[in-house]
């Protein structure tokens, strides 16, 4: 045994190899744990595309009971000629009146955040925290607002959005109501989680 | 001293064997009959033992109620209410795991109120905090996740608020609040490692946590009232001149605290378990219903003050918008009394010899703690709004000011030895 004056740097040498080699085991081990936590392909198959039947909705209505995609439920909201005149009206007190920071397909950037102007598709989750935002679709007084537009007001904190999906400004709700990738079949069929323009791309 | 003490009584010489293989008779000694405590402990030295009765209780009750809960989204809901009405007892069982929830949180606000107001986090006990804050933080997680598990409509859209705020992180928020669900929403995915968390890792990190916090406490020695280091005054044996074992003497005290607590507790248990709405809410008598919010969506009152403060932020900031700093706020009003240790700069540990400014603000604290909680409870409103952003700058600033004022006040001089007690 030659070797038994070991010196203090060595040893702090293999104490770093060491710990090092350890730190990437353990991190390694790490992500089975970490990636079983991800959807698994159930979650994910219930979150295939879903097909809505528009006939029967009217103007100034919203499609009840409202169908789910993705367990959240879908707005589809039919909206009036009148309604859409005041979307399409400059409207400052909106946070982000031309969805610039919003979330919504390229073909919903607009004003009415739809691709047919009266038929807009939202997803019902405010952008705050996830709350149900409740449908208030004529222009009338409401408790929380006298001078009210229509649209959507979120019960949990107070946020309010107009019949475009788009939040008002100062109100907890950072952006507008999510527009869910969607397409028209036909006057009447509504696709929702599906358009054509993800496959030509 | 073994073998030829025969003639000794069975117990003695069972205690012998033993002793002999475990210390035990030493374990005893250091942590009860040869811990000296100080003589002047008075009523708000009481919460960490009751913290502890409550933790025994949560363990056994919610072993029990594991026994008949189905961590599913179909069958959640059923098995509770199965438990409730169809299992022997059943209700006492998940109603003192519900009532012991909401007890926990009001002897550990209580027990850290003592820590804020006596300097218990003041050298040489920083690593008691540290462990302490770090079973606050454990706790406030149990109670999350264990709200969720009943599957009410409440436990789902609480949760759902909440794993959301994970979402206003900064660009990764979304794939991380994913994650965490393990769905694109929440549903039976994550209430199936809610319960995991809540009945198996967090319970295990909990019970190590309170151990070390109170092998910390038996090596530094306890605070008291008057801040003063008993371990300073010492007789010619070692003994701390103002030190009495904590057994007898503090446990026959314990003893009759336990029972008031006791009766107080059952009190609640049998005659308002759900404390009108605020122990167990309304909504959560129905089941959860991904596409239905219910009216007004508040958490359970012991969180309350931080979600008032959360709310309390409606303006964006810095380019990132006020959820994300909601959040931030959030965040740091629960971690700030970590740094505890390090702000306060006063050469008294305790309320009673510290100046004016310290009272003050310490009551402030109270008052703007007590008003967020209320706020908490209530829906959004402006004046609201405004009242929590008032509270939730004098909440901070007790803490953010701390090292100016407990510098810059005048203090009372600090006896040489403790006042009252036996």
């Amino acid at each position: 045994m030659d070797e038994t004056k070991s010196s203090p740097v060595t040893r702090r040498y293999l104490l770093i190899a060491t710990s090092a080699v350890t730190t990437i085991g353990a991190a390694g081990a790490a992500v089975p744990f970490a990636r079983s936590w991800s959807p698994s392909e159930k979650a994910k198959a219930l979150g295939a595309p879903i097909e809505v039947d528009i006939t029967k909705l009217t103007p100034g209505e919203i499609f009840k009971p409202a169908p789910v995609w993705r367990g959240k439920g879908i707005i589809v909201v039919y909206r009036t000629p009148e309604a859409v005149e005041r979307l399409e009206a400059e409207n400052r007190s909106l946070a982000d009146p031309k969805s610039k920071r919003s979330v919504q397909p390229d073909y919903a950037k607009n004003l009415t955040r739809s691709i047919r102007p009266e038929i807009g598709v939202y997803l019902s989750q405010c952008t705050h925290l996830g709350c149900v935002p409740k449908y208030f679709g004529k222009a009338q007084p409401e408790q929380f607002d006298a001078r009210w537009q229509g649209g959507f007001f979120c019960p949990c904190h107070g946020s309010k959005f107009d019949l475009a999906g788009r939040v008002e400004k100062n109100l907890p709700a950072p952006t507008n109501l999510e527009v869910p990738v969607h397409q028209f079949e036909n006057d009447n069929i509504l696709h929702v989680g599906i358009d054509t323009e993800e496959f030509d791309e | 001293m073994s073998e030829s003490l025969d003639n000794r009584g069975f117990v003695a010489r069972s205690m012998t064997w033993i002793n002999e293989r475990f210390p035990w008779t030493p374990t005893m000694e250091k942590h009860a009959s040869k811990y000296y405590a100080p003589k002047n402990f008075n009523v708000w030295y009481v919460f960490g033992v009751l913290a502890f009765v409550v933790l025994i209780i949560q363990l056994v009750t919610g072993l029990f109620l594991t026994m008949n809960y189905v961590p599913t989204a179909e069958g959640a809901f059923g098995s509770v209410e199965y438990a409730m009405h169809e299992v022997d007892l059943g209700w006492l069982i998940r109603y003192a795991h519900s009532t012991g929830a909401s007890a926990f949180f009001v002897v550990i606000y209580l027990h850290m109120f003592r820590g804020f107001a006596y300097g218990s986090y003041r050298k040489p006990r920083e690593l008691i905090w540290l462990i302490g804050m770090g079973i606050y933080l454990v706790l406030m997680a149990e109670g999350f996740f264990g709200y969720l598990l009943p599957w009410g409509n409440m436990s789902y859209w609480g949760a759902q608020v909440i794993v959301s705020l994970v979402g206003a992180v900064p660009i990764v928020g979304a794939d991380l609040a994913e994650w965490v669900r393990g769905d694109f929403v929440l549903s039976g995915i994550t209430l199936n490692r809610f319960f995991a968390l809540h009945v198996f890792a967090l319970p295990g990190v909990l019970v190590v946590l309170v151990f070390v916090h109170m092998v910390a406490l038996h090596h530094v020695g306890s605070n008291n009232p008057d801040g003063i280091e008993i371990k300073k005054k010492k007789d010619e044996k070692g003994v701390p001149l103002d030190g009495i074992p904590f057994h007898p003497y503090y446990t026959v005290h314990d003893f009759f605290v336990v029972i008031v607590f006791l009766i107080i507790f059952c009190a609640v248990m049998f005659f308002a378990p759900e404390m009108f709405g605020y122990f167990i809410e309304k909504p959560n008598f129905e089941i959860a219903n991904p596409i239905a919010t219910p009216e007004h969506i508040a958490p359970v009152w012991y969180y309350t003050p931080f979600y008032a403060m959360l709310r309390a932020v409606t303006f964006p900031l810095f380019g990132l918008d006020a959820k994300f700093w909601g959040l931030v706020v959030m965040a740091g009003a629960i971690l700030i009394p970590i740094a505890l240790p390090w702000l306060d700069k006063s050469p008294v540990k305790s309320i009673r010899y510290k100046g004016r400014i310290s009272k003050f603000m310490l009551g402030m604290l109270v008052i703007s703690f007590i008003v967020l909680g209320y706020l908490g409870t209530i829906p959004p409103s402006s004046f609201g709004t405004a009242t929590a952003q008032i509270a939730t700058l004098v909440y901070f600033s007790y803490f953010v000011l701390m090292p100016w004022y407990t510098l810059r006040e005048k203090t009372k001089p600090v006896p040489e030895r403790v006042t009252g007690g036996h």
